[in-house]
């Protein structure tokens, strides 16, 4: 349940998120190993990285879905994996996720679907819930939709209506799932708009997962770059300091689309 | 239009390839091989010492020519990787300069190294082991059989003291889905069960001048087994095999993940209203189904017996009791459960393609089913001891 004091982060300078000498396994064999860094609040973050380097797994890993003996997660100091069902609720509430294709509840409607989280994370009354589901829906262009299924309605109003379920509970941290797949270039760049103006407007700390290169050099304050050949992280700033003074080869190829063939 | 017809004739260089004609995947092309082949044979019956073998001068080069070459689609591909084949394992050069531009280029993307080595394949296993690992794999299914049974007592713990707010929607779904809708089915089964025990006890009691008693033989079975078994195994083909794929479904499109990450348990959400939702309409279907069979089971009896239908109920009455329809009815409410169970249990531990929903959905009838005939004999082993 939200409480005016689980609001406040306990230490204000600690990092939203915080990882610790993570490895990720799949099986026995190893996607990623030895990551560690961390990310201020308020700060848009893109977590980058070829197909298969495991950017979405370590997605999971931070929001929980996840847990790898070999490393630590905190948001907001807390660590997922070791607190409690009332502690992981808590620290749950506090993040908002948006999944690659939605992920709406699909026997829901989209007034449902972002109602969903508050009736369940929130004690306040059905009035209040509505009011707050017609203001989320408003953020991301949809008010007059609330009533239609998410079957009903195009890829690009599924992602907005899954954003406005993620920010139900005006979470500190938003996790974003590859944001821009599957839309157009003007959907995706609208979403773009999206992430800034809730960054910018709530402090809303966001963290992408994203291998969209115009998105990234649009909306990241820093990004890490996952090495596939590695198996690590090899980068972590700005992507145009990354861009301009590439710490490695794979990560100037990634930065300029270079396939690495003669042509 | 002309037929390939490739010819590999020697020159000083080594081997030349001589490509004509069209060549079109839906037609037959020859092998390299073959045509390599028929090249040594007739330089065999000439001159048989020379052969191009990998010491001999005249494999050191495989080259081309290409001038009466027509049209050409992947069947060219095939056969001039198949010429590289040969090279490799000859050590001879394969000169791709006669070949037109598009061809080579092809040749070259299909020829270039993968950037990432695939990963090593785990060495096959022993039967032993093997043996061992399915061992364990049925231990843990089983053991998550019985996690999943505690959250989903633990779930309805919560809801009973009120913790838990329940979905109504989703209950309603599962009673109406499993009202009317299943009636058209229901009803043929159970006539035709009705009419087979009746034909049976015809057949049998006949036999010894007590075909009379066949309503007996009807009641007792449609009431105590029948009704509710029949009607479990519609319902878990039906509706179990429908849970699981719908759940299934969900785990793939990330609405689970989307329940977890806002730390909502799905078994509150998804698993208790679907199992309640069979738990109330199972018996109700069963009892229509108990109805509808013993007037299939009258049918046959008039028809082949000459009973009236006042002869066949008074005869049933006296033999059959409230308990033995209340037997049936309580059967039909642990199949519901178990059906609901055994459904969600599967759409949950779906993986993560789409053929995966598949075997969940087939899993969930089998298990359902299984369940089923257990609880079936269990309760009925019960009843005997306690002489119900």
């Amino acid at each position: 349940m939200i409480s005016s004091a689980s609001l406040v982060p306990s230490v204000p300078a600690a990092p939203a998120v915080e990882v610790r000498h993570l490895t990720m396994r799949y099986d026995q064999r190893i996607i990623m190993q030895d990551l560690s860094f961390s990310i201020a609040p308020g700060e848009v973050f893109v977590i980058m990285g070829g197909s298969g380097s495991g950017k979405s797994t370590l997605l999971r890993h931070l929001i929980g879905l996840k847990q790898s003996p070999e490393g630590s997660v905190r948001i907001h100091g807390d660590d997922l994996g070791l607190a409690d069902a009332a502690g992981r609720r808590r620290i749950l509430s506090r993040i908002g996720v948006l999944y690659q294709a939605g992920a709406l509840w699909s026997g829901l409607t989209l007034a449902e679907n972002v109602a969903l989280p508050l009736k369940e994370l929130s004690d306040l009354a059905p009035a209040a819930i509505a009011e707050i589901v017609a203001l989320k829906l408003a953020l991301v262009g949809l008010q007059g939709s609330a009533d239609f299924y998410p079957a009903e309605i195009s890829g690009g109003m599924r992602k907005r209506a899954a954003l406005a379920r993620a920010i139900a509970l005006d979470p500190d941290v938003l996790f974003f799932d590859e944001p821009s797949s599957g839309l157009d270039p003007i959907s995706a760049s609208r979403l773009d708009d999206l992430i800034l103006a809730i960054a910018e407007s709530l402090g809303t700390t966001i963290v992408v997962v994203s291998h969209d290169l115009a998105s990234i050099f649009r909306i990241a304050d820093r990004t890490l770059f996952l090495d596939i050949s590695t198996r690590t992280m090899t980068a972590l700033g700005a992507p145009a300091a990354l861009r301009d003074a590439p710490p490695n080869d794979e990560v100037r190829r990634f930065l300029t689309r270079d396939s690495g063939s003669r042509t | 239009m002309p037929h390939a017809t490739p010819r590999i004739d020697q020159t000083p260089e080594g081997l030349l390839v001589a490509l004509a004609g069209t060549w079109r995947l839906s037609e037959s092309t020859p092998r390299f091989d073959a045509v390599l082949g028929a090249m040594q044979d007739t330089r065999s019956e000439a001159t048989p010492q020379a052969e191009p073998t990998p010491d001999h001068p005249a494999a050191r080069t495989l080259g081309f020519d290409s001038s009466a070459l027509l049209t050409w689609d992947s069947s060219l591909l095939i056969f001039l990787r198949q010429g590289q084949t040969f090279c490799d394992l000859h050590s001879c050069r394969f000169d791709a300069t006669g070949l037109p531009a598009q061809v080579s280029a092809l040749l070259a993307l299909a020829t270039v190294v993968p950037e990432r080595a695939a990963e090593p394949v785990a060495p096959a296993l022993s039967a032993v082991a093997r043996f061992g690992v399915a061992g364990i794999a049925t231990w843990d299914s089983f053991r998550d059989g019985i996690t999943f049974l505690g959250e989903t007592a633990d779930s309805l713990r919560r809801l009973l003291s009120g913790k838990v707010r329940f979905q109504w929607r989703a209950f309603w779904v599962v009673v109406q889905s499993n009202s009317s809708g299943a009636l058209p089915i229901v009803t043929l089964i159970a006539l035709l069960v009705g009419v087979i025990i009746a034909f049976l006890g015809v057949v049998v009691l006949e036999q010894f001048g007590a075909g009379y008693y066949v309503s007996y033989l009807v009641g007792y079975g449609m009431l105590r087994e029948m009704g509710a078994l029949m009607t479990g195994i519609i319902i878990a083909g039906r509706t179990g095999a429908g849970f699981a794929a719908e759940i299934g479904s969900m785990k793939i499109t990330e609405e689970l993940d989307a329940y977890a990450t806002l730390g909502i348990s799905t078994v509150d959400h998804l698993v208790l209203p679907r199992v309640l939702g069979l738990f109330v309409m199972l018996p109700l279907l069963a009892v229509y189904a108990d109805v509808v069979g013993i007037f299939g089971g009258l049918a046959v009896s008039v028809a082949l017996l000459d009973l009236t239908p006042t002869q066949f109920f008074g005869g049933m009455l006296t033999a059959v009791s409230l308990s033995d329809a209340l037997l049936g009815v309580f059967k039909a409410t642990i199949y519901g459960a178990l059906i609901g169970f055994a459904g969600c249990m599967h759409g949950l531990r779906t993986g993560s393609d789409a053929s995966a929903v598949g075997r969940a959905a087939t899993s969930a009838v089998v298990l359902g089913i299984t369940l089923i005939i257990i609880a079936n004999a269990i309760v009925d082993w019960l009843a005997a001891l306690w002489h119900i």
